[in-house]
């Protein structure tokens, strides 16, 4: 069967302040939840596995993977309970890693495990690198198409059709499998994603599928597979190095004008816009 | 030992409730409850997550989850919208006289079609002339000759009727033996002489359904009979132990969906040049909310786990459905006055939870019964 690898990371929850510390973030006493862009990548790929009209009959295996603590994996289970099939975890603190040494983890485990496609989000919220998935096609010599709005899975030629947001609007292009594919928000909308055997005008539902609560239930039962960085070759954790952190200056007060003729007068002079 | 922690797996399941809430259902709650009409795609959506029939053994499909479970995803879906809630839920409660009467062929046949399709099932109890009065109901059985029964009666408000395929219920084999003559029984949609009275057209909770069943010389054949005739009451007792503790937890998510709003609109409406939330009228208003949810929640929970380890728990059931039902009232009516003028209009989200906050108070036993039940219970043990 076709095997799917889909990375995922967790992330400190965008929607909360972050504390600073000693030319850093202080993440200790964060919310972690599943970056969004991999949310859209394991819907992906389930879309790519799932026959609508059976739900018995699935067209790949997909595997998840995530480097993380091996003890924070709550973002591991919500995957499964998505419907992954099982996961892999590389035991190591993320942000210790680079993106080098990242996508070399990644390469390995997807030789490894043999797989046919490797699916990423476009990038991760927290620090927008948008490096790994071009990183870990080029170490397999594997064709690429990022920023995926629409994957289409042509099984008889063994290929993906990828339409990619591009900037001056959309590309289509066809790569021969396996490959890797990142994804872009839009491949999320309910007809982005066609494996040839669903009917072409199927709607899934919008945005990613939330974990039924017997996919819940039974997560906990998926084999989940740890490994370690050195397990993978992987002994560095690479040159690039964050040298400080800091938080964004707070916004200056603004200044009330008394009339149109002040505002331009100080557009000209202080703010020097005009 | 009761232990008010959410274990990691319980956070995740109320992850998915939380998000069916607030993604999918406050989008279209609005839409519902000015058109009435019955969100049949939203509930299949939940029925295909599993929020359905959350406590539906293992045995027939079911995930088996616990009462403290079930009321925790209530709260959620409560918080989103106690219309749409209480149908979600209604299977449960239509479900619980097979749990708790049922015998093994009977849950397998009945309980078994829930977890296989998405289909409701009502619980028929009420009457025109008895709601919470259970042992004045009118509806008959009659002991055919040669076996079997012939069902007679009328029964009212009747959440999700028009869109069930079972229904389960109650019926008297004689007036005279008051609550020892009454019977519990489970009947097909499609059996004949069964009929869908009208619509109710209510004040709140209006993405619910909530009709008349009628029963017209309809064979009941031993077999859909659940426990002895004559034992029905006592299947609707415990019944109604079990399923309070859920009104309780909608109740809370209600409280809490006053209160987050409430909150945030007190932070963006100014009145004297500062925000409401600066007057201390307005903070009295918020804090109460918030002592009434903490305790909403905690009685719920005590209740659902009591449940949940075999306890007696008439009272406790009694106590949490009462208290969170007149305190989300109390919410609710709060939540307009601190919207004002714009609380009052249907452009703003609080004048809704008003009406519906209100039917908490009386399904499954008004405030009045409940407190009568927990009079009885202290005298009884005084």
């Amino acid at each position: 069967m076709t095997k799917i690898l889909v990375t995922v990371k967790r992330i400190p929850d965008p929607d909360e302040n972050l504390k600073f510390a000693n030319g850093g973030l202080d993440l200790s006493s964060v919310k972690w939840v599943p970056n969004a862009f991999d949310e859209y990548a394991v819907e992906t790929a389930l879309r790519l596995a799932e026959d609508v009209g059976s739900k018995k009959t699935k067209h790949a295996e997909i595997i998840v993977l995530s480097i993380c603590p091996a003890k924070q994996r709550q973002h591991m289970t919500q995957f499964l309970a998505m419907g992954g099939d099982r996961g892999v975890i590389v035991d190591a603190n993320d942000a210790d890693y680079d993106t080098a040494a990242i996508a070399k983890m990644i390469a390995k485990v997807a030789q490894d495990e043999g797989v046919d496609m490797v699916i990423t989000g476009k990038l991760s919220q927290d620090n927008e690198g948008n490096q790994v998935g071009q990183r870990v096609a080029a170490l397999l010599g594997w064709p690429q198409a990022c920023f995926a709005a629409e994957v289409d899975w042509d099984q008889g030629s063994n290929s993906l059709k990828v339409a990619r947001e591009v900037d001056d609007g959309v590309e289509t292009k066809q790569v021969p499998l396996p490959a890797l594919v990142t994804v872009d928000l839009r491949v999320v909308l309910p007809t982005s994603v066609r494996n040839g055997i669903n009917p072409a005008d199927h709607k899934f539902t919008d945005g990613p599928r939330l974990a039924s609560l017997r996919g819940i239930t039974m997560a906990k039962r998926k084999k989940v597979k740890t490994v370690t960085p050195a397990d993978l070759g992987v002994e560095s954790a690479g040159g690039e190095k964050t040298t400080t952190i800091n938080k964004p200056a707070a916004r200056a007060a603004g200044q009330m004008v008394g009339s149109v003729e002040e505002l331009v007068e100080k557009l000209a002079t202080e703010a020097k816009v005009l | 030992m009761f232990n008010p922690t959410i274990s990691e797996e319980q956070s995740q399941l109320l992850e998915t409730a939380r998000k069916f809430a607030v993604e999918r259902i406050i989008p279209v709650a609005h839409e519902y409850d000015e058109t009435e009409k019955f969100p049949t795609e939203l509930f299949r959506e939940a029925w295909e997550l599993g929020l359905m029939n959350v406590e539906l053994p293992e045995a027939y499909g079911g995930l088996g989850l616990s009462t403290l479970d079930g009321c925790l995803i209530a709260e959620e879906l409560g918080y989103g919208c106690a219309g749409i809630e209480t149908s979600i839920m209604c299977n449960h409660l239509g479900a619980l006289p097979l749990m708790v009467g049922g015998s093994e062929e009977q849950k397998d046949k009945w309980l078994g079609r829930l977890s296989e399709d998405f289909e409701f099932i009502s619980y028929a109890c009420s009457e025109p002339d008895a709601g919470s009065d259970v042992a004045g109901m009118k509806a008959k059985l009659t002991k055919k000759e040669g076996g079997g029964w012939i069902l007679n009666g009328q029964k009212r408000w009747i959440t999700n009727a028009s869109h069930a395929g079972i229904y389960t219920g109650f019926a008297t084999i004689d007036p005279a033996l008051k609550h020892k003559g009454i019977t519990a029984f489970v009947v097909d949609r499609n059996a004949k002489g069964v009929s869908v009275g009208k619509k109710e057209k209510k004040l709140g909770q209006r993405a619910s359904d909530t009709a008349d069943v009628l029963f017209e010389d309809v064979e009941i054949p031993d077999e859909q009979i659940l426990g002895e005739p004559g034992k029905g009451f006592y299947i609707a007792m415990e019944v109604f132990d079990k399923s309070r503790p859920m009104i309780g937890a909608c109740a809370a998510g209600l409280i809490r969906r006053c209160l987050d709003e409430s909150c945030k609109y007190a932070l963006e409406r100014k009145t004297f040049g500062v925000p409401i939330g600066n007057h201390q009228a307005i903070q009295m208003i918020l804090a109460d909310m918030a002592i009434s949810y903490e305790a909403s929640r905690l009685m719920y929970m005590k209740a659902a786990w009591e449940v949940d380890a075999g306890k007696k728990r008439t009272l406790t059931s009694s106590l949490a459905k009462c208290f969170s039902a007149d305190a989300a009232v109390k919410a609710a009516t709060d939540a307009v006055q601190v919207f004002g003028g714009y609380g009052y209009t249907r452009e703003y989200p609080v004048e809704k939870l008003y009406r519906d906050a209100k039917l908490l108070q009386i399904y499954e036993g008004t405030s009045q019964v409940q407190r009568m039940v927990i009079a009885r219970g202290l005298l009884r043990g005084a």
